[in-house]
């Protein structure tokens, strides 16, 4: 048998084994706390909230709780496909609260996810008229399943010192041969497809499967050698941070708006062709164990104080649907909430049609990325 | 003579074993076999199972299909995204292997022993950090506003940034960075395990360091080359953040679409259906490489 020439490794057979019982020790810790988890997260007087991040910041929560003495235990994630896998891996009645894109409640509706709200508990009075009449506001028989919280667009978020403000306006910077190379896109399909769309004049609620190909892949193929990055979040904005772009594609102010006071070359804008915009909105699962608990969110939420919070998250910053929001002249200023009222009579929603489409979009940009 | 010795060894190993001790061991087999067939084949199991699944209006289709399979093996782009994936795993273990063999054979019989222990946990010392981190930290370095840039501009030698980071380049660079260390650690397990007496008869035959090196140290070394190649392999054809940090989603690979259907459409059969895919490229590279896979020399 060939012994160890009494190397480093020659002595370590006995450390090694301790190493796996550590980890095996650790990892069975790590197990067991994964399963006790659920029956924490289920006490009484506990929210359990599955969120996109901004709607726990900690102002935020911090208002709930000392409102309501309940505590919020959050689960965030990135993308109404993956709250979904994450609702159906989970138990019954385990979720109470949910933050989802507003153009996507019906379609969670239609799947069964979704309770009914009290459209009269909505402080609508005091919101944005153009953002409770959206096409996916209610239902096709009329209920409300989500109540609108936030609004952003996707448009342009760039470096104002090495874009011509005049040529950001329009969708055609997408192919202006001047920013070749010195373009990030975020990488979400569904806006990024809309845009592209808008650009050859048809609106979300215009595309079809049937005109994807003919309308939207030519342009869309086209933009992909004046891409430097394709990338989440993070990755777009270390790319335009770190001077390898000029801009991002997707954005605005919830990408940049949290910068804007310590980088003033930073900008962002909506296109000429139309201000596609985002909405958040909270709604509550159908298996909820605490509606009311739910409820006392959404109220808070909806306050003028929990507006300012969520809307300047730290995680990303963009508009109160409150008119009355509390915020400060400063925040106010960073997110021009004075000329909201305008850019709302142009906006148009970022809506999807169903399953179907969206399959058909996720092909094409795959057929993008690969390109 | 190796494998026999070591057969031989293993054979001395059960000779000890009392009656009652051979029987304790083979039951002590059965909580790790439990384990494994627990989070290992039943887990496969049922993403192979989910694979032949569809994703519905309401949660997940259980009709038995293969469309999801028909979809990768029709659609060019996810066929484009699996050979880019291996095209990718193979430059960065071959660039691995050329890079960690000569470390791994200096530190095993150019460095004396009282510093190869310090030298080793140096060259695993970039392991104690962040796999993320350390990606996002290639960013820094290769951006146009990056150390190498800077410094290049600096020095006169460029007028325009190098376009580095956001490639393919910066993708392998940035696996090998990490990779470098895993097979080090693999080849260098196994050069110490090589005896000296070999080198030391062939020199006394005549034969020259180059020869006692290509005849001698290389194919004995070659499972560890080999683990550490097919760990290489593995890890990186299935990774998705290098790609998407350091390549900027510039090409589509595997993982990353896996990703796409799991975070924006929760399409989970189509994931499990790309993953089984990866899985079998895996399997593949296995069967080619298992003769030189021997464990027991690390």
């Amino acid at each position: 048998m060939i012994k160890r020439n009494g190397g480093p490794f020659a002595p370590h057979d006995k450390s090694r084994r301790a190493f796996l019982t550590r980890s095996a020790s650790f990892a069975g810790l790590a197990a067991t706390s994964s399963l006790l988890n659920p029956s924490f997260a289920r006490a009484s007087g506990t929210l359990n909230f599955l969120t996109w991040c901004d709607h726990v910041d900690p102002r935020m929560v911090a208002l709930y709780e000392g409102k309501t003495g309940n505590s919020v235990q959050s689960k965030i994630y990135e993308g109404t496909g993956a709250a979904l896998s994450i609702k159906d891996q989970s138990s019954k009645g385990d979720w109470d609260l949910f933050c989802v894109d507003f153009q996507d409640t019906p379609i969670v509706a239609g799947k069964g996810y979704l309770a009914e709200l009290d459209d009269s508990r909505v402080p609508w009075d005091k919101i944005f008229p153009a953002i409770r009449n959206q096409p996916h506001s209610y239902s096709a028989d009329g209920k409300l399943y989500g109540i609108p919280t936030k609004f952003g667009y996707y448009g342009l978020a760039y470096n104002k010192d090495k874009v011509d403000p005049a040529d950001a306006r329009t969708a055609e910077i997408m192919w202006n041969e001047k920013y070749k190379g010195r373009i990030a896109v975020y990488d979400y399909y569904l806006p990024i497809i809309q845009l592209v769309g808008l650009s050859q004049g048809l609106r979300p609620q215009d595309i079809t499967v049937e005109n994807l190909p003919s309308n939207i892949r030519e342009p869309l193929l086209k933009l992909k050698p004046q891409t430097r990055v394709v990338g989440d979040i993070v990755t777009v904005l270390n790319a335009l941070h770190g001077g390898s772009t000029d801009m991002i594609i997707g954005g605005a102010e919830w990408l940049v708006a949290l910068d804007m006071a310590n980088n003033p070359a930073l900008d962002f804008i909506t296109f000429d062709e139309g201000a596609l915009m985002w909405n958040e909105a909270l709604s509550i699962f159908a298996d909820a164990r605490n509606p009311e608990a739910s409820w006392a969110f959404i109220e808070a939420a909806l306050s003028p104080e929990g507006q300012r919070f969520i809307s300047t998250s730290e995680c990303a910053w963009a508009n109160p649907v409150r008119m009355d929001a509390a915020l400060t002249a400063e925040e106010a200023g960073i997110l021009r909430w004075e000329e909201q009222a305008k850019v709302l009579e142009r906006a148009i929603p970022s809506s999807l049609a169903g399953d179907e489409l969206d399959y058909a979009m996720l092909d094409l940009w795959q057929e993008f990325l690969a390109a | 003579m190796t494998a026999n010795a070591t057969q031989e060894g293993r054979a001395a190993q059960f000779e000890l074993l009392p009656g009652k001790g051979l029987t304790l061991v083979r039951l002590a087999v059965w909580p790790p076999l439990a384990w494994i067939g627990a989070f290992f084949f039943i887990p496969i199991g049922f993403m192979l199972a989910i694979s032949t699944w569809t994703r519905a209006r309401g949660g997940l289709d259980p009709a038995w299909t293969l469309d999801n399979y028909e979809k990768i093996l029709t659609r060019s782009y996810l066929l484009e995204g699996l050979t880019n994936s291996i095209e990718v795993a193979l430059i960065t273990t071959a660039i691995s292997v050329i890079v960690a063999y000569p470390i791994a054979y200096v530190l095993a019989y150019r460095v004396p022993i009282k510093w190869q222990r310090v030298l080793l946990i140096l060259a695993i010392l970039p392991f104690w950090t962040s796999y993320l981190v350390r990606s996002y930290a290639w960013t820094v370095v290769l951006g146009d506003l990056g150390i190498v840039n800077v410094l290049l501009s600096q020095l006169g030698l460029i007028s325009e940034p190098l376009i580095l980071n956001y490639t393919r380049a910066a993708t392998v660079l940035g696996f090998v960075h990490f990779f470098v260390m895993l097979l080090t650690l693999t080849i260098y397990a196994n050069l110490v395990q090589i005896s000296p007496l070999y080198r030391h008869a062939a020199a006394d035959l005549g034969a020259s360091g180059f020869q006692c090196f290509w005849r001698i140290t290389l194919p004995l070394s070659l499972p560890g080359i080999m683990v550490g190649a097919f760990l290489t392999f593995v890890v990186c054809i299935g990774d998705y953040i290098t790609p998407q940090i350091l390549g900027g989603g510039n090409e589509l690979l595997l993982p990353q679409s896996i990703i796409i259907q799991i975070q924006r459409t929760g399409d989970l059969p189509m994931a499990a259906a790309m993953s089984v895919v990866l899985m079998l490229t895996v399997t593949c590279a296995y069967f080619l490489t298992a003769r030189w896979l021997r464990l027991d020399r690390l």
